[in-house]
This record gives structure tokens, C-alpha cells and sequence, in this order.
């Protein structure tokens, strides 16, 4: 899976469970600064719409989510 | 009116104890608030040391405990108690012990696990949830 997208913080959540990637992004973005770019990497499935969801509802951007067979790949920007 | 999500927890056993960490855990992510009222066995469960030790299952699914516990073992999946713990750390998670059951059972809140806040009656914990639009019982 090879995206043009560099992030600046990598979150391998992989194995975690619901809803563990969504709790573990919303950490790195409260630790991130202004504009960094944050990856999350999830094998759960409750993520591909939990993620999403909460970016909008936080008021961040979700520059793009990448299927692959194992894993999906979610790369957030901070916005505020 | 508030963001609020409340949750009666009357059952001690983990596979009740799980749901409620895990609501508290998607609620703040949301951004809401969540209040916990324990009570009777929920109450039990957060008497000190109880946390930790605690594998008691619901009965009638007492045959699939070992499997579920090896499972989660094996899957590396926190327990209820650090997924609690960690909504706690991200947002608005008070845990009230109900205060019936504490003197019933002749507990101080000393007894208790430091994860609870506060000893509440349900007077006080009703008209909180009032104010709120999801309340659960588990």
C-alpha cells in the first residue's frame, strides 16, 4: 500500500480493538501540534466508520483513508 | 443541556463490566460527558483489589468463560478496568458509588477502588441523568 501521503506521527493500532485506534488517534492529536498530519494504522472494523465520523465531529481533516486486505490506513491533519 | 451519557452498573461480572468501560470510552470520544452510578454487585466489583482479581462471568455463559479469558489474553485485549481508566484520562468520566449499598455492606469509600469519585444517593444521580439523554443499565 504506497500512498503519497507522508505523515508526521505513525499509529500502528493494528490488533487493537474497537475502540482502540479511534482512542489512540484521538491521543496523538491532542499531543500533536497545529497542522501535523497523524496516521493510524487499524485492523478493526468499527474504525472505518468511527474514525471518520469523529474527525468531522472534532473539526479535523481527514485527508484520506486507504483499504488494503489486512488493515486500513487513516491519515488525519489537526486542524484546531 | 448536557452532553451526557449515565450508566447504572448493577452487575459485577466482566462481561457487564466491559460494555461500560467500552460506552465510557466511545462516549468520550464523542465528547460527552459520562457519569457511572455502581451499585449492589457493580458496587462490588470496585471494592479494592476487586479490579484486578475479578473473572467472574455470567452463569449461564460460565462455560465460555475460560475461552473468552484465554482469547483476550492471547489477543492482548486491555481489561475493562484500563479501558476505563484511560477514558477517565481522555474526558468527563465520574464514577459514583452508591451510597445504599456501601452501608448495607459496611464499606467506607476507603473500602473502594481510588477510581471512584464520589459516594452519591440516587436522588442525586437521577436528577443528574435527567439533564442527560442516554441512560443505560447494565
Amino acid at each position: 500500500m504506497e500512498t503519497a501521503v507522508k505523515a508526521n506521527v505513525l499509529i500502528d493500532a493494528r490488533g487493537s480493538f474497537c475502540p482502540g485506534p479511534l482512542m489512540e488517534l484521538i491521543r496523538g492529536i491532542r499531543q500533536a501540534a497545529l497542522g501535523e498530519t497523524i496516521e493510524v494504522w487499524s485492523t478493526d472494523q468499527g474504525s472505518r466508520k468511527d474514525i471518520p465520523f469523529w474527525v468531522q465531529k472534532a473539526g479535523h481533516e481527514l485527508i484520506g483513508m486507504f483499504e488494503g486486505p489486512d488493515y486500513a490506513r487513516f491519515v488525519v491533519r489537526k486542524r484546531r | 443541556m448536557p452532553n451526557r451519557l449515565s450508566m447504572v452498573v448493577f452487575s459485577g461480572t466482566v462481561d457487564r463490566l466491559y460494555p461500560a468501560a467500552i460506552m465510557a470510552s466511545g462516549a468520550v470520544a464523542m465528547g460527552m460527558d459520562v457519569d457511572i452510578f455502581l451499585t449492589f454487585y457493580g458496587l462490588d466489583a470496585f471494592r479494592k483489589g476487586q479490579p484486578s482479581t475479578n473473572t467472574k462471568m455470567d452463569v449461564n455463559y460460565a462455560e465460555l468463560a475460560p475461552m473468552l479469558a484465554q482469547l483476550m489474553r492471547e489477543k492482548n485485549v486491555p481489561s475493562w478496568y484500563e479501558m476505563l481508566r484511560i477514558a477517565k484520562e481522555m474526558g468527563k468520566v465520574r464514577v459514583h458509588a452508591c451510597a445504599m449499598t456501601l452501608d448495607l455492606m459496611g464499606l467506607k469509600k476507603d473500602d473502594l477502588d481510588p477510581i471512584i469519585d464520589d459516594v452519591v444517593g440516587v436522588g442525586e444521580f437521577v436528577s443528574q441523568a435527567k439533564e442527560g439523554e442516554i441512560t443505560l443499565f447494565l
